[in-house]
Parts: C-alpha cells; structure tokens; sequence
C-alpha cells in the first residue's frame, strides 16, 4: 500500500515536471541559432606505394554563435573520422590440451575499419555519457552489436572491451583530447589521423557541436580512400581478373627464377 | 623506407621484407630447398595476415624453385614420367588444399591448424634428418661408406599393386605411393605455403627407394607445378597473392640463393644436412613455443576482408 502511494507521488512529481523540462526544451530548441560548417581541403586521399598515415586538418565554423557562452568556453566541438564499416571478428583463446586454441568469438555488425577522434577536451566531459552514448560518439559509446546468436550475452562486456582495445593499442582507433582547437572566435581547426593500414573506401568526417553539455547540431562529409596508379591497378586486376592475375604472378616468378639463373650463370 | 602492400593492404618496411628473401634466399640455395617453410612463419612473424603470407609464400616458391629445375633439366636429372604421377596426385591434393583453406579460415583455427602441421612436420623431418645425418658423420668419421639406399632392399610399399616402369630412376613401383605422396604434399602447399621438398626428398629416399640423383630434380619439377597451380588457385577463390610482397621477396630471395648455393658447395653433405635439420627443428620449436605459452593477449580481432 504504501508503495503504490509512492509510486502515485512519483508520478504526479513527474507529471508536473514534465511540463516544465518540456518547456525547457522548447527554450532549448528556439535557442539553437547555431549552424555548424565545415571543410576539408581535399575530399580524396590517394594512397601511393610509400603511403605511411595521413593527417587531416578540418576546418570549421560556427556561426549563430552566443558571445557570451563562447567566451566562458560552454561551446565544445567533437571531430571524428570514420573509416569504412565491416563485420568484425572477436576470437578468445583458451588452453586445451596444452595448447593455446581459438575457443570462442563474437562477431560485431558493421563496425569501422578505423575511427580517429579529435575533440576540444576530454569528450566525457562536454557531455554526459548517456547522450554519448546515444550518438554512438567515441570509442567507448561506440555501438557494438553482436550478429547472430550470443548465448545468454553474459560475455558481451568482455568482448566489447576487448574489441575495444585491442582497436586502439593497434593504432586503428585513436582519441585526440585537444585536438579541437579555435582559431578565432568561430573558427575552429581540428586534426585527425588516418593510420597507414588505413582501408579503403568511403570514410566519414563527421563534426558535433555541444552547448553547455547539450548536443547542438552536426555536420557530415565524405572522404574517399582510394589507391592510385600502381596499387590500384594491382587490386582491380586481383579482385577482376583473378585468373590472369593468379597467372601474371606465376609467370612473374617464372622469368624471376630464369632470369636470375641465366644472369648468374654468365659470372 | 615503407612500401604499401595493395593486397595485404598495409605498408611495411621494404629492407625488412628484402632482408627476409635474401636471408631465406641464402639458406635455400645453400641447403638445395625452396625455402616455403621458413617464408610463411617469417612474414606471419612480421604480422603478415596468414591468409596472404600463405598464398604469396607459395609464389615465392615457384621463384626459387624455378633455376634449381633448370640445372637438373639441362643435367638430366628429372624423371618427368614419375614427377607427372607425382604431380597427378599434387593437382588433386592443392585443390583439397584450397577448400580446406576456406574452410578452416570460416571456422577461424586456420592460424591454429598452419602451426600445428609446421610443428608437428617441422618437429618430426628435423628430428629423423638430424639423426640420420649424425649416424652419417660418426660413419665418415670412422672411414665408412654410407649408402643411402640399399638395393635389393624391398618394404611394403613395393607389394602394392598398378606397378609401373619408370625408366629414367630404374625402378618399377606402383603408382599409388607416388600418386598419394603428391596427393598429401598438394594439400601442404594450399595450406601451408610451402613447397614440400623438405618432407618429399626424403619420402621419395627413404620410403619409394627412388635413386637420390633424380630425387631433387623430379620433387623441384613437381613443386613448381603444384606451386603454380596454388598461386592461380588461390588468387581466383581467396584474392589473397600480393605481388608486390612476392616479387621483392623473390629478388631478393634468388639473389640470397646464388650466394648461398656457392657457401653450401664447400660443405659437406652429412654437415650440410646437420644444419639443415638444426634449422627445421629451430623453426619448429619457435612455432611450437607460441603455441604452448600464454599469449600476450589472449583475445584477437579480424575483420570480414581476411577473417574468414
């Protein structure tokens, strides 16, 4: 009895609260004047046989802007550059027999190949995890959706965190606090990387503004990966010709050990 | 000095990765192998995805291969007669390869089942060949002649039925022995990345009693073909040959082979074969260690592209 009580009064609180938050939104939302814009110098990068990683400089701008929250630094700005998605495989290993043995996996839908974050401070700070979260912004709030069937999901964390990890301490997935950075009042710059076994592909910059902890608006552009010259030709001709290609290699390592017999022989 | 590898689509440095053929090159040419046992560990040790460094490995097998066949051709030392049977059953054995391939690559213990064949072949050929090869020195040493094969000499693999003559080697064996040792050999080459000449010479000596001079040349003529037929196979069903990797492992690697063919000729053959059986062992105790001790971290992630 006494519980129903509560849970009446808690309802009610909330009723009445609700309007209010509601009209807080509302404020909220009228308020947003702020529009983000950015741009990127190139929207290719060619990937060439000496290709080590690149760096990426962003630039941005946020017009609408309220002078007074800028100047307390309430304005903070995340960039991300996310590199094409793909399945991903998580294997554990466990001793049989003696033997280090794949015993387990888990397979994450759709992750990227690579993500690059950059932000102007630490990203847990501008806005509370939950909203993260949702936005599936940063390595840690990344959705992570296991394919097919997972048991009681009981081990979901530990693969998640390993998945995690590993992504990161192998230079895949890296994290800029400060990498955001206003030049001016509304101008920003922001620097990502993309790491030298980047994949190829459609990747996405993408930019987020925050108010005072509170999502804004953000902005999206694309930026193909491609290989050029040389490297291209070799990977179109595998994936479009494997057969010629298979034989190509072979004759390549024919005339290799021929010649290198007849040339040594001459000696 | 980085090079981007458009197959296994990363860069990597080009003096380690020539520093490998050439060294690889060296030991080949020196102990007469095609040096397919010691690539694909090496460039997995260099994080390499097996997937590649097996279909590549088996390229630069051809490579290295290919002059040792040619001496033996103009010397007439291949039994082209026995190495088509052998190669009949490598044909058949690559393609079981392949698919095993595939199959253990989807069920992820492809990794597992590359170790376990190189630690459990690697462990047991260095192990007979040291033996054989110290019994051969004790024997030198106390002014003995050796023979390899003794003739007359008959086990059961001389009862089978479907003989046939092989004029060139001078023997009259039946066709299934050879046909199977090309068989097994084939599906080694698809799913390890080797030639097989380590396992195949001492087969076709000690097991078939097939005369030693023909011996080398006729295990060369088939692991090309097989080989080759791997390389093609394997870059229609898997894409996984990168030809930048293969083709600076194989300049390097055959011009390692040259100075190493020239080191070899001052040694001794018992001596030769020592070495040869220390190195074999070596690598296969390094494979069988990782195997054994906890992994640094036990946990690994691999996406669509090479994981399955």
């Amino acid at each position: 009895m006494r519980r129903l009580i509560n849970i009446a009064l808690a309802a009610l609180t909330l009723s009445f609260a609700a309007p209010a938050s509601a009209q807080l939104q509302d404020e909220n939302a009228n308020d947003f004047t702020e529009k983000l814009e950015i741009g990127i110098s190139t929207d290719e990068i060619a990937i060439t046989s000496d290709f080590r990683g690149a760096d990426l400089t962003i630039f941005g701008a946020v017009d609408g802007f309220n002078p007074n929250l800028l100047a307390q630094g309430k304005y903070n700005i995340i960039v991300s550059l996310e590199g094409p998605k793909d399945n991903a495989t998580v294997r554990k290993k466990e001793r049989v027999f003696g033997i280090w043995v794949n015993t387990s996996s888990m397979t994450f839908e759709l992750v990227p190949e690579s993500y690059s974050l950059s932000s102007t401070r630490d990203i847990e700070t501008i806005a509370p995890p939950g909203e993260m979260g949702n936005m599936g912004i940063g390595v840690d709030h990344m959705r992570l959706v296991p394919l097919g069937f997972v048991g009681d999901g009981s081990n979901l964390g530990e693969f998640r965190n390993a998945f995690r990890r590993i992504r990161e301490t192998s230079g895949v997935y890296e994290r800029d606090p400060g990498g955001v950075q206003f030049i001016s009042s509304s101008l920003f710059k922001a620097s990502v990387r993309l790491p030298a076994n980047v994949p190829n592909g459609v990747h996405v910059v993408r930019a987020y503004l925050f108010r005072d902890g509170t999502f804004v608006a953000a902005k999206a552009l694309p930026l193909r990966v491609v290989k050029t010259g040389l490297e291209q030709v070799i990977t179109e001709t595998a994936h479009g010709q494997p057969l010629f290609y298979g034989v190509f290699a072979v004759l390549l390592a024919v005339i290799t050990g021929w010649g290198a017999s007849l040339l040594f022989r001459k000696e | 000095m980085t090079i981007y590898l458009p197959i296994a689509e990363l860069s990597v440095n080009i003096l380690i990765i020539l520093g490998m053929g050439a060294a690889v090159g060296f030991l080949s040419g020196m102990f007469g192998v095609g040096g397919g046992f010691l690539i694909t560990p090496l460039l997995i040790f260099y994080n390499i995805p097996p997937v590649v460094a097996v279909a590549t490995g088996a390229n630069q097998v051809v490579a290295s291969s290919i002059s040792g066949a040619i001496t033996h051709f103009r010397r007439g030392t291949i039994d082209i007669k026995l190495g088509t049977v052998l190669l009949c059953g490598g044909l058949a054995g690559a393609t079981v390869g392949v698919w095993l391939f595939s199959l253990l690559r989807r069920v992820g213990q492809l990794d597992l089942v590359i170790s376990l064949l190189y630690v459990v072949l690697l462990g047991s050929v260095g192990s007979l060949m040291l033996w054989e090869s110290v019994r051969a020195m004790r024997k030198a040493a106390k002014n003995q002649a050796t023979p390899l094969r003794r003739p007359g000499q008959h086990n059961w693999v001389h009862r089978l039925p479907l003989k046939m003559r092989f004029k060139k080697s001078k023997i009259y064996l039946s066709v299934i022995p050879v046909a199977a040792l090309g068989f097994c050999i084939g599906v080694l080459t698809s799913v390890m990345g080797v030639g097989g000449g380590f396992i195949m010479v001492p087969a076709m000596i000690y097991l078939l009693r097939i005369p030693t001079n023909v011996v080398v040349g006729t295990s060369l003529f088939q692991i090309i073909f097989v080989s080759a037929y791997t390389v093609i196979v394997q870059a229609s069903t898997n894409y996984t040959v990168d030809i930048v990797l293969a083709f600076v492992l194989m300049i390097a690697g055959v011009v390692g082979a040259q100075y190493g063919v020239r080191v070899g000729q001052k040694l001794r053959g018992e001596q030769l074969r020592a070495l040869l059986a220390l190195l074999v062992l070596a690598v296969g105790i390094r494979l069988a260690i990782e195997l054994v001790i906890p992994p640094k971290d036990i946990y690994s992630v691999v996406s669509a592209g090479f994981g399955f």
